[in-house]
């Protein structure tokens, strides 16, 4: 058998996996648009017809589905922008500044990688609890800002900045944190990219402490808020309107993964999904 | 969690200004530690406090609301022992992550050999094996319950079509736990995919080049050049699958609530219910001491296989 008559075997095996691995996302899509009368009728088919949009009007409308996008929104974008900051921050110490203490410092913020994030999940609430901050952005956002891995990246990242190009500066006599806002960060632009797509995309599917944290349905993030959709509604009912939330929900970050494909892959490869 | 990293220290800095005596090295230390401040702040309160308290707690009689707190000493570890819940929870954790883990495996070396070429077909197909991975569980959980419900769901829609009664596989003590490592599998595939396609291309392109002068088949090839080069990242997606996997919780919490007859509820499913429905916190500490314990003997395992190997 000659090898191109393999490849393109291969290739037709491969497709047709690809599109039973599509078909529940698109029987999804395909439900979300079907009308409700048509939907008591049958679940078959992929392509839908008569189609109709009412069910994301609904969602828009009457449930707390906004609300839950905004909270999504101010927590993703929170633990992006404070993440990116404090990584940053403290990686540019870890790799440039020669401080007594660093190494003992670093090996007990990278010994932070082994305690998983259930491992702290019963005590962390018990403190949430204590100060009666439960059910804020705060609370959704700050323990996530703890984790090491941001810090390990920069590092790694600052560490193979050639030092030159902080010389030029520190020649000019510009004091440290100038040379960190105007030489290094700017240079660290696809670092942060895939730091922050990544903290993103995590903040956004985050579920185990969120639904930990947030008890009131206004503070549901939309991934908190979609796991209650589905243990308050009869299967049968709100068909349509629950596969247009599944929709609506994973919109955004498919988006943002045709958008940025490359730094997402990288990042979660870099991360091992943590 | 990463589980290779620890073992990456900065090297020393020859810093100018280090060796212009100790007004410099003062300026050093303050810089040093300002900059690593706020976020040491965060780590201190979120996650090195809270890990301590855990253990602490875990000693306790512990209640989640009010102010009940007596110590106890081991009595919950003791309990523990003797408590078929918990044995339950762990051999299904186990289980679960014993299979799924060597599967993700076996399914992302097989889809990266399959998708390695850098034409636009495959790049593509490569996008939509690891789509899945950026979906949140509640979205994922959401899909497959529907897929797999036995009235209208997909696969129900399916068997009836060719004949076949449906099955309720959700609620099925032999089809659920299946049910949920394909579940589990469709969303988590794509990142073996990508690690082992990272590690693909790390082969130096000449060793293909001859093998391919010797006129060596492809199967010769795979067996005796790429997949002894991948050995290294096997081992890795091998240990970071099975860390990831002995945390499941959102798909049986919201697929099957642990059922049926507790035959698929995780030890983290566990500790969530012991102490948000239970209110028994520092029984559910003392359960996640257990699973920590787990996954760090995992990730030491393989720290110390990676080490074998180097010599």
């Amino acid at each position: 058998m000659n090898r191109t008559l393999t490849d393109r075997l291969i290739l037709a095996l491969v497709v047709a996996f690809a599109f039973v691995w599509m078909m529940p996302m698109l029987w999804v899509l395909t439900l979300s648009l079907k009308p409700n009368e048509e939907l008591v009728r049958s679940t078959n088919g992929i392509i839908p017809w008569p189609r109709t949009l009412e069910h994301f009007a609904t969602l828009l409308r009457v449930s707390l589905t906004p609300r839950w996008l905004l909270n999504s929104v101010v927590v993703a974008v929170g633990m992006t922008a404070s993440t990116l900051l404090l990584s940053s921050l403290a990686g540019y110490a870890f790799a440039r500044i020669d401080f007594p203490g660093r190494r003992a410092v670093f090996l007990l913020v990278m010994a932070g990688l082994m305690v998983p994030e259930q491992a702290i999940l019963v005590p962390l609430h018990a403190m949430f609890a204590d100060w009666e901050l439960h059910n804020t952005y705060f609370s959704l956002i700050a323990p996530r800002l703890a984790g090491p891995m941001g810090v390990f990246l920069m590092t790694q990242f600052f560490k193979a900045v050639p030092r030159e190009l902080e010389e030029a500066a520190e020649l000019d006599n510009a004091g440290r944190f100038k040379i960190f806002w105007s030489v290094m960060l700017p240079l660290s632009r696809p670092a942060l990219t895939t730091l922050g797509i990544f903290t993103f995309l995590f903040a956004w599917n985050d579920f185990l402490w969120p639904v930990v944290t947030a008890t009131q349905p206004e503070m549901y993030t939309l991934s908190v808020g979609l796991g209650s959709l589905q243990g308050n509604f009869a299967m049968s009912e709100g068909l349509g309107f629950l596969m247009a939330s599944a929709v609506f929900a994973s919109a955004p970050m498919l988006i943002l993964y045709v958008v940025f494909q490359r730094y997402i892959v990288q990042g979660i490869a870099i991360t091992g999904g943590k | 969690m990463s589980v290779q990293a620890p073992s990456v220290t900065p090297a020393p800095v020859p810093d100018a200004s280090a060796r212009s005596g100790g007004l410099a090295r003062h300026r050093n230390a303050v810089a040093g530690y300002a900059f690593l401040a706020p976020f040491l702040l965060f780590y201190g309160v979120f996650l090195l406090y809270p890990f301590a308290l855990g253990l602490w707690m875990s000693l306790h009689d512990w209640e989640i609301v009010g102010d009940f707190r007596e110590y106890i000493g081991f009595m919950n570890y003791v309990e523990l022992w003797d408590d078929p819940y918990f044995w339950e929870a762990l051999k299904r954790t186990l289980q679960f992550a014993a299979m799924t883990a060597p599967a993700a495996t076996l399914l992302g070396l097989v889809l990266a050999l399959a998708l390695q070429k850098p034409l636009r077909i495959y790049a593509a197909l490569r996008a939509v094996f690891f789509a899945s991975n950026i979906f949140s569980v509640t979205v994922v959980t959401l899909v497959w319950a529907m897929v797999l419900n036995p009235d209208r769901g997909l696969i129900a829609n399916g068997l009836r079509a060719v004949g076949l009664q449906p099955i309720a596989f959700l609620a099925d003590k032999d089809w659920a736990m299946p049910a949920l490592m394909v579940t589990s599998l469709w969303w988590t595939a794509g990142l073996p995919m990508a690690l082992f396609l990272a590690g693909l291309q790390q082969i130096p392109p000449e060793v293909y080049e001859a093998a391919r002068l010797d006129k060596a088949s492809r199967w010769a090839v795979l067996r005796h050049i790429t997949l002894p080069a991948l050995a290294r990242t096997t081992l890795l997606v091998v240990v970071l699958q099975t860390v990831m996997h002995l945390q499941v919780f959102g798909q049986p919490l919201l697929m099957t609530r642990g059922g049926p007859a507790n035959s698929t509820r995780p030890l983290v499913q566990l500790i969530y219910e012991t102490s948000f429905r239970d209110w028994r916190s520092g029984y559910a500490s003392a359960i996640s001491t257990v699973l920590f314990v787990l996954m760090f003997g995992v990730a030491l395992l393989q720290f110390r296989l990676s080490r074998q190997e180097g010599e």
